[in-house]
Order: C-alpha cells, then structure tokens, then sequence
C-alpha cells in the first residue's frame, strides 16, 4: 500500500480525528466531574447524562443518515452511498450500545429499575436491534451490488418503521425525562450544565465524523484487496 | 390496472395450487401454530393468571411465528430450479409479481391464521362469539402489514447464508407496531370494550399498511432485479 492510495489516506484521517475526539472525551470527563455542579436531587448519577445523552444523539444521528444515505443510494446507485451507509450503521450500533448501557446504570438509582417499557426506550431498543439486523445481512452475503441493494431496502423501510413504533409505544405512559435542550422553549438546564452537555455532545459528534470515516476508508480497502484478489 | 391484477392472481394461483398440492408446508405450519398454543398454555401458572388475561398475547405471538415460518417458504421454492429467472423473464412487471407473492403469502398466513383460531378457542376457553367479526378484522388489517414487509424480506433472506435465522432477525422489528396494535384491539374486542376505545389503534394498522405495502411495492425491483 503506496501513501497515494485514496483509502490509506482516508484511514489516516480517520485514525486523527478519531484519536482527537478521544482526547476530547478526556476533556469532557473532567469537565462533567470537576467543574459541573452536582445535581441537587439526583447527586452524582446525573453526570451519566454528559455521556448518555450526546451517544443518544450520536446513534440516532447515525441511524437517520443511514436511512438517507439508502434512499440516495438506491435513486444514484453510487457504492461510495452504500459505503457510508454500513460504516455509519456500524458506528451507530456502538454508540447505541453505549447509550443502552448506561441508560439502566442511571435508571436503577433513579427510577428503582434497570428497564422499564417506557416508549422512548422501547423505541430506541428496536432501532438497536433493526441496525443489528442491517449489519447481520450484510455479513451474510457475498455479492457487493447484491449487498448494497439488500441493506438499502432495509434502510429504508427500517427509516419508515420509526414512526410507526413511536407512535405505538407512546400510548403507553411515558417515564423518560422530557427534552430540556431541543425543544420549544429555552433551555431549563443551568448554564454549566449545558455547557458540558454541549462539549460532550461535539466531542461524541467529531467521533462519530471520525470513526465513520475510518470505517469508510477500511472497506474502500478492503474492496480494493477483493478486487486485487480477484484479479490475480 | 386491470391487466396487472390479472398478471398478480396468476402469480398467486401458481404459488396456491403448488402448495394445494403437497400441503406439506401448510400442514407444518399449522401443526406448529397449534404447538406454540399448546407449549403457551403450560407456559403460564393457572393459579396466578387466568386464561382470558393472556388470551390476546398468546394469539397474537403464535400468529406471528406461524407467518415467520409460512413466509420463510415464499422465496424457498423460487429458489429451486432456478424458478425465480424464469418468472422474472416472464414478460410482467415487478409489481405485479410482488402483488402476487403478496396474496399468495396472505392467502397462506390466512389459512394457518384461520385454522389456528378455532384452537385458540378451544385451548384457552375464550367466548369469541361477540367479538369474532372484530377480531377477523383487525387479523387482516396487521397481517396485511406484515406479511407485505415479510415477503420482501423472504426474497432477500433466500440469497444469504441462515436463511431461516435472517428473517425473524429482520422481520421482527417491523412486526412490532401491527402486534401491539391488534394485541390491544383483541383485548378491548374480548372486553367488550365500545369501538371508540380501538379507533387509533385501527387507524395505526391501516396507516401501517398502507405505508409499508405502497413501500414494498416501490422497493421490490431492487430485491430482485440484478
């Protein structure tokens, strides 16, 4: 591999903005724990929130583009849409693995229960599992127009399905905090405190950007090895 | 319009008579359905919770395993013999061969779903006389829905390894909005509930399908076409 291979550049940029945002994250740590006041009736359990709610983001973020990025792909079929598709499905598996970990860690203190039914939990644990399923197809075919084709249809209809179980786990009492950032009103959070949740919520963005493109630049290689292999 | 529903009952007749013929599947199918019924029953403890409370999940479960086995079958016997070609070959368009795999799965997940009932009510003792019109109602309008999606999916899961593992994987996901609305339509029916109570819960079923068959239609060429 020459460093004029598009791929290898991609991974290296990748690999930076990725080692950046980690670093970032450190800086998010030590904001969240030295220079944040604690909650007053939550205590401590609340700072999980600097952590949860911007992999939230970052999961749902990835979801969303990867449902557009299906849609654009199977209008254009251009493979470099279907390559982002799957690197930003894999990433937003990750980041929803996070925030369905330390969404119980908070819970039990909080609400006494690890899980509950609650519509936005029930919600994003299907999104978890659609996004498991889009990459389980993908390992299991061979052919990459076929692959390409199949994972876009599950895109999606896995975008036009999140309607629809929100709409049907919300008639059921929901216990989940209301937004206190994005939505109609000011922010209720105190000013330190959203601060933090908005360096967490860029630094876990960059990593999203930078582990996306990482992905994105190990399968441009690993297409061009298939491809050198079929080749030879 | 006319022409492509013609083409589509064509489609539909092929599949139905090969099925009539062996009954192999069908017969397993319901055999299973009325398994799961059974297994259902000793699953729960008579003492803590009665028969009727359980009746609307238990119904609703095993009609959604029995169509995930039903529709595995779909995209199998297209596969062998290379029969997809051909019928892709055939001078029709794609959605009226989706139009047709669709009535003819429907028609098999009918069959199992209306064989299975009768069960249900022996099994479980539920009075299914007052609310029967109602419950074969909201049946079709969350198995439209599913069976819709379902079918692409079979088409796709045929072509990758664990064929019988990838379609549960995917579909069930997409099964959840239908069977949680005909869950609670089927409970307030077995209630007696007035039919206020299960109107948004009807309009969500025949949202669903409207969505997801109009969807399914647009998407089919990309799981068959190379």
């Amino acid at each position: 591999m020459t460093t004029t291979d598009p791929s290898a550049r991609i991974i290296a940029r990748g690999l930076r903005t990725s080692v950046a945002a980690l670093a970032g994250l450190a800086v998010v740590y030590v904001l969240a724990i030295g220079f944040t006041p604690v909650e007053a009736r939550q205590g401590v359990a609340q700072k999980i929130f600097y952590l949860h709610v911007p992999s939230a983001w970052c999961a749902l973020l990835a979801f969303s583009l990867v449902g557009i990025g299906s849609a654009l792909y199977l209008w254009l079929q251009d493979p470099r849409l279907d390559r982002f598709a799957a690197a930003s499905a894999e990433v937003g598996v990750a980041f929803a693995a996070v925030m369905l970990t330390t969404g119980p860690i908070w819970a039990k203190p909080i609400w006494g229960t690890w899980w509950t039914w609650d519509a936005r939990l029930t919600l994003t644990l299907f999104l978890f599992f659609l996004f498991v399923g889009y990459l389980a197809l993908r390992a299991s075919l061979h052919d990459p127009a076929e692959r390409a084709r199949f994972s876009a249809v599950v895109g999606i209809l896995g975008m036009l399905l999140v309607p629809f179980i929100h709409l049907s786990v919300y008639l059921f009492r929901t216990l989940h905090p209301q937004p206190i950032v994005l939505k109609p009103s000011a922010p209720s959070l105190p000013p330190e405190m959203l601060r933090t949740l908005l360096v967490s919520t860029a630094v876990f963005t960059l990593l999203y950007i930078g582990l996306v493109t990482l992905r994105y630049g190990l399968a441009m290689a690993e297409e061009a090895r298939e491809e050198a292999g079929d080749a030879a | 319009m006319p022409e492509t529903l013609r083409l589509a009952l064509a489609i539909a007749g092929k599949d139905i008579r090969a099925e009539l013929r062996s009954r192999t599947a069908l017969l397993s199918a319901i055999v299973f359905a009325a398994l799961v019924l059974v297994v259902f029953n000793f699953a729960r403890d008579p003492t803590a919770l009665s028969a009727v409370d359980l009746a609307p999940s238990v119904l609703w479960v095993t009609f959604a395993l029995a169509a995930m086995v039903a529709l595995n079958r779909a995209f199998t016997i297209e596969r062998e013999h290379g029969a997809l070609d051909g019928l892709l070959l055939a001078p029709l368009p794609r959605s009226a061969l989706f139009a047709g795999k669709l009535l003819a799965n429907l028609a098999f997940v009918g069959t199992v779903e209306a064989l299975t009932l009768p069960l249900f009510v022996l099994f479980f003792n539920v009075d299914l006389r007052a609310a029967l019109p109602g419950i074969i109602g909201v049946t079709v309008l969350a198995t439209v829905g599913f069976v819709s999606v379902g079918t692409i999916f079979s088409a796709m899961a045929v072509r990758t390894r664990f064929a019988e593992l990838m379609l549960p994987v995917l579909l069930l996901p997409f099964m959840v909005p239908p069977l949680i609305g005909a869950v609670q339509v089927t409970a307030r029916l077995l209630a007696g509930r007035p039919m206020s109570e299960m109107l948004g819960w009807l309009r969500l079923l025949a949202l669903y399908d409207v969505v997801f068959v109009t969807l399914c239609t647009m998407v089919f060429p990309a799981v068959v076409d190379e």
